[in-house]
């Protein structure tokens, strides 16, 4: 019998009685990291990172949450349950799970290059490993971040060069910190939306050294965003709230950019290619590092990814799960301020 | 080659005409003569020839890279571009090379590859992906070998870009880029230079393109001050005689005297030194034939005698842009109307025709006449000013175009692919199938009319309803209806319905209707007995 059942609730462990990452209510949750697709609401009781639990608290409303350190080990009903760093964004774990000598890891979603805020990717050995494959394409390879860095940097630069602000388009939670950290070696002018405002706030409070941002106000005069850097979440570059800008230079900082099509779709001056995912290569590299006989593949190029694995000597075979394929462009939900 | 690539992404990825325009400028103030030529060249459509298959690049790419050729496939589907996807794959190299070649350095060597063996072609091609050593500069490569390039940059922004760094007046810069010139042979300064007077006798003056009418007629004005004409179905051209010679030109700016023997028996009668703007159009009669035929006819090399004789090409002319050798497009219209009546009039050649005035007197009248276009074989009609002079490219105020609406279809989307360019990575081509009893009969495709959103929409059904996991078509539930519309409809022996549709799009997403309630294969045919005969 499996340790990991893939049922219509999420990834199910029989032998702890209890749920990975589900997307409908159930008694126990564990929870690989606060994005929406992987964090929902309804379950009665939520065991995750400690950096975890005031994410959930702040999307979820308050609940029954449970923190645990990285490396430390919890018995659920004889399973044994430990969270390892997954590079992803703060606080996101992958969930190992050991029964009778048997090992399994479930990645959730993940990156290897240590983006210095998420804490450093860990590989976990493991016999069977349940990977994401957001960007499972050989298409798609990323550029090391100081490199990304350095171009978001010099764009910023430019536009205060022609008296223009930046807006930069990214995801409020995860890839906001990582533009903020970015641009604050140039520019002391950050003014975020509320959607990543209430993101800044909550880590703050939970003790996260993070840069000094402005909120972006209505009674705020236009003249204050010449030459300032504004980061808000996807959505925002097509509602009038983006208007008080003017003038402006947009960009959108997402893997999503890598292909010229999806940039020029987005009606943007710049797409930087930055993500929170590991790109092909890195997929790779964390299927074989993990030592797993069997490989499963979840949300993204599952089908190519998973039968690539197989004709190169690591079974492996597709999941259908909930998770979005398409989280890094998600709409935020979050009212416009 | 790192500039032209530079210029190509500020190209692809701004929608502000006036950052295109500064980036183009840009460029050509600092890029070298012969890059300029070519840069040109290829904005205007004079590629080399292609000269690798695009079978052999794949297979080329996958080996240097070490993929499957199904991940290639995939890869390739995601993207949308062949020239992209090869970009993306091969790997950036991390040793600068120290010498940087020019955008004429590798289109030379395009040309010169036409003649090597493909063992030369493929070193050349590896190396050259190995040296350039960026995703953009590799993508502009791969996108020059292959042709086709499509840039986003009108014919007026260049002009616009090149007047402004020659300091030349737009006008003039139209003319010169126009026609018939070999980017290989020519220098900048021969293309450019004002006093060069031995001007190519083949070119063609800039096309003057009139913008679709969306307001009342009546918001024009006096009737008395327009000229009403019927728009004609076919393809828009300039009929050139100098120094006894005659030249066929299409709005494409391709020379296509060779497609249309009929012509030539026009030249002797002709006096030398005449432009007549018209329209290409298939005509027995003087009866113009759906534009179908002619494209049956437009592909082939050489036209075979029963085609000449069951698909005549015929002229409509309606306009006269030079006179014994002198450029009249300064004067009104109805001065080089009344010329061109005459001139025609004394030709008196079955196939020049001249495109009839259409007389009115009231805005009613002339909506009334607009209604019957259809049966006149037109898409509608073109109101002209009377007192306009023959301007350069798509201008407001003076010519308008005043197409009858559309016919429609309600059909069901049973297959989807992948789009390529802005729509690359969602399903945005899709087919559509009308009834035939309890079957379904594709008949149309359509790439255009939706939003972004319901892009988005019909995107996220075909992923979830989708049968194939691999490869480019997704056969899909038959269970989302759309209104299509289309211009015009011709029997055919190629499509399995019998009919092929003239531009069809989607007209709208019909949420209110199922499968069952869409239009039937007899529907159809019902509209090619009554507009399509």
């Amino acid at each position: 019998m499996p340790l990991i059942d893939f049922t219509n609730k999420g990834l199910y462990c029989s032998a702890g009685d209890f749920y990975i990452d589900p997307w409908k209510p159930v008694n126990k949750a564990i929870i690989s990291h606060g994005h929406s697709d992987h964090a929902r609401w309804g379950s009665s009781s939520y065991l995750c990172h400690t950096h975890t639990v005031p994410i959930l608290k702040l999307r979820l409303g308050e609940g029954n949450y449970q923190g645990m350190e990285w490396g430390e080990h919890i018995s659920i009903n004889g399973v044994d349950v430990s969270l390892y760093p997954a590079g992803h964004i703060i606080g996101s774990s992958q969930v190992r799970i050991e029964y009778n000598g048997e090992i399994w890891v479930f990645s959730g979603d993940f990156k290897l290059e240590d983006d210095g805020l998420s804490g450093a990717f860990e590989p976990v050995k493991c016999n069977v490993f349940i990977t994401e494959s957001t960007f499972g394409l050989p298409i798609y390879k990323w550029k090391k971040q100081s490199i990304i860095y350095e171009d978001i940097r010099n764009w910023v630069l430019a536009n205060q060069q022609a008296d223009k602000a930046s807006v930069i388009i990214a995801y409020s939670l995860g890839k906001a910190q990582r533009v903020i950290e970015a641009v604050s070696a140039v520019t002391e002018d950050i003014y975020v939306h509320g959607a990543v405002w209430n993101v800044q706030q909550t880590l703050k409070a939970a003790g996260h050294q993070l840069q000094a941002v402005k909120k972006v106000e209505a009674d705020i005069p236009k003249t204050a965003y010449r030459k300032a850097v504004i980061v808000a979440p996807s959505g925002a570059e097509s509602s009038p709230w983006i208007k008080r800008f003017t003038p402006y230079s947009l960009a959108i900082c997402s893997g999503w950019m890598q292909v010229r099509g999806n940039a020029r779709r987005k009606n943007a001056d710049r797409g930087f290619v930055l993500s929170d995912h590991a790109d092909w290569e890195g997929l790779l590299q964390a299927v074989k590092e993990t030592g797993a006989e069997k490989v499963f593949v979840t949300h993204g190029f599952q089908s190519a990814f998973s039968k690539y694995l197989d004709e190169n000597g690591i079974p492996a075979a597709e999941v259908k799960t909930a998770y979005g394929d398409d989280e890094e462009a998600e709409k935020e939900t979050e009212e416009p301020v | 080659m790192k500039e032209f690539a530079q210029l190509i992404y500020l190209l692809g990825i701004t929608t502000k005409t006036n950052e295109k325009l500064r980036a183009l400028e840009e460029y050509f103030y600092k890029a070298d003569d012969k890059d300029r030529v070519w840069v040109i060249a290829l904005f205007t459509g004079r590629r080399p020839r292609r000269t690798i298959s695009s079978t052999l690049l794949k297979s080329w790419c996958a080996e240097y890279i070490d993929l499957p050729l199904w991940l290639f496939d995939e890869s390739y589907h995601t993207v949308g571009d062949l020239s992209e996807t090869i970009a993306l794959l091969i790997p950036d190299d991390e040793t600068d090379a120290d010498e940087k070649r020019s955008l004429h350095f590798y289109i030379e060597s395009f040309i010169l590859l036409a003649k090597a063996s493909e063992e030369e072609k493929k070193e050349f091609m590896l190396r050259s992906w190995k040296e350039l050593g960026s995703v953009p500069e590799r993508f502009v490569f791969n996108k020059i070998l292959s042709g086709a390039f499509r840039i986003g940059v009108s014919q007026q922004l260049l002009i616009k870009a090149l007047a402004k760094v020659s300091s030349l007046e737009a006008a003039v810069v139209a003319h010169r880029i126009s026609g018939n010139w070999d980017p290989a042979t020519i220098s900048y300064e021969e293309l450019m230079q004002p006093e060069n007077a031995t001007a190519d006798e083949s070119k063609p003056y800039p096309f003057y393109l009139a913008y679709p009418l969306e307001t009342e007629p009546s918001l024009l004005g006096l009737p008395g001050e327009w000229q009403g004409e019927w728009k004609w179905d076919g393809i828009r051209g300039q009929l050139i005689k100098r120094n006894e010679a005659i030249y066929v030109w299409s709005r494409g700016e391709d020379l296509v005297t060779e497609k249309f023997p009929e012509y030539d028996s026009i030249l002797p009668l002709l006096p030398d030194g005449v432009v007549l703007d018209g329209e290409i159009i298939p005509a027995v009669n003087g009866k113009p034939l759906p534009f179908a035929q002619l494209q049956t006819r437009i592909g082939r090399k050489n036209i075979p005698k029963k085609m000449l004789q069951e698909v005549p090409v015929c002229f409509f002319v309606y306009d006269l842009l030079e006179y014994e050798g002198i450029d009249i497009r300064e004067q009104p219209l109805e001065q080089r109307r009344s010329l061109l009546e005459k001139l025609v009039a004394e030709i008196s050649h079955p196939s020049l025709i001249i495109s009839p005035v259409i007389a009115f007197d009231t805005w009613e009248e002339l909506t009334q006449i607009r209604n019957r276009s259809r049966e006149e074989f037109a898409e509608g009609l073109m109101l002209k000013r009377l007192s306009s002079s023959y301007q350069v490219g798509r201008k407001r105020g003076d010519w308008w175009k005043w197409k009858i609406d559309p016919l429609v279809i309600d059909a069901v989307m049973i297959y989807a692919q992948k789009g390529s360019g802005r729509r690359s990575g969602l399903y945005t081509d899709y087919t559509f199938a009308v009834k035939d009893g309890d079957k379904l009969v594709p008949f149309a495709k359509a790439y255009s009319g939706l939003t972004d959103q319901e892009i988005a929409k019909v995107d996220a059904f075909v992923k979830r309803n989708a049968i194939e996991k691999f490869g480019p078509v997704r056969t899909v539930k038959p269970e989302l209806v759309f209104e299509l519309a289309f211009e015009g409809i011709a029997a055919s022996k190629r499509h399995k319905s019998g009919v092929a549709l003239r531009f069809p799009r989607i007209n709208r997403w019909r949420m209110d209707k199922t499968a069952g309630e869409i239009n039937t294969l007899e529907d159809l045919r019902s509209m090619l007995e009554t507009y399509g005969k």
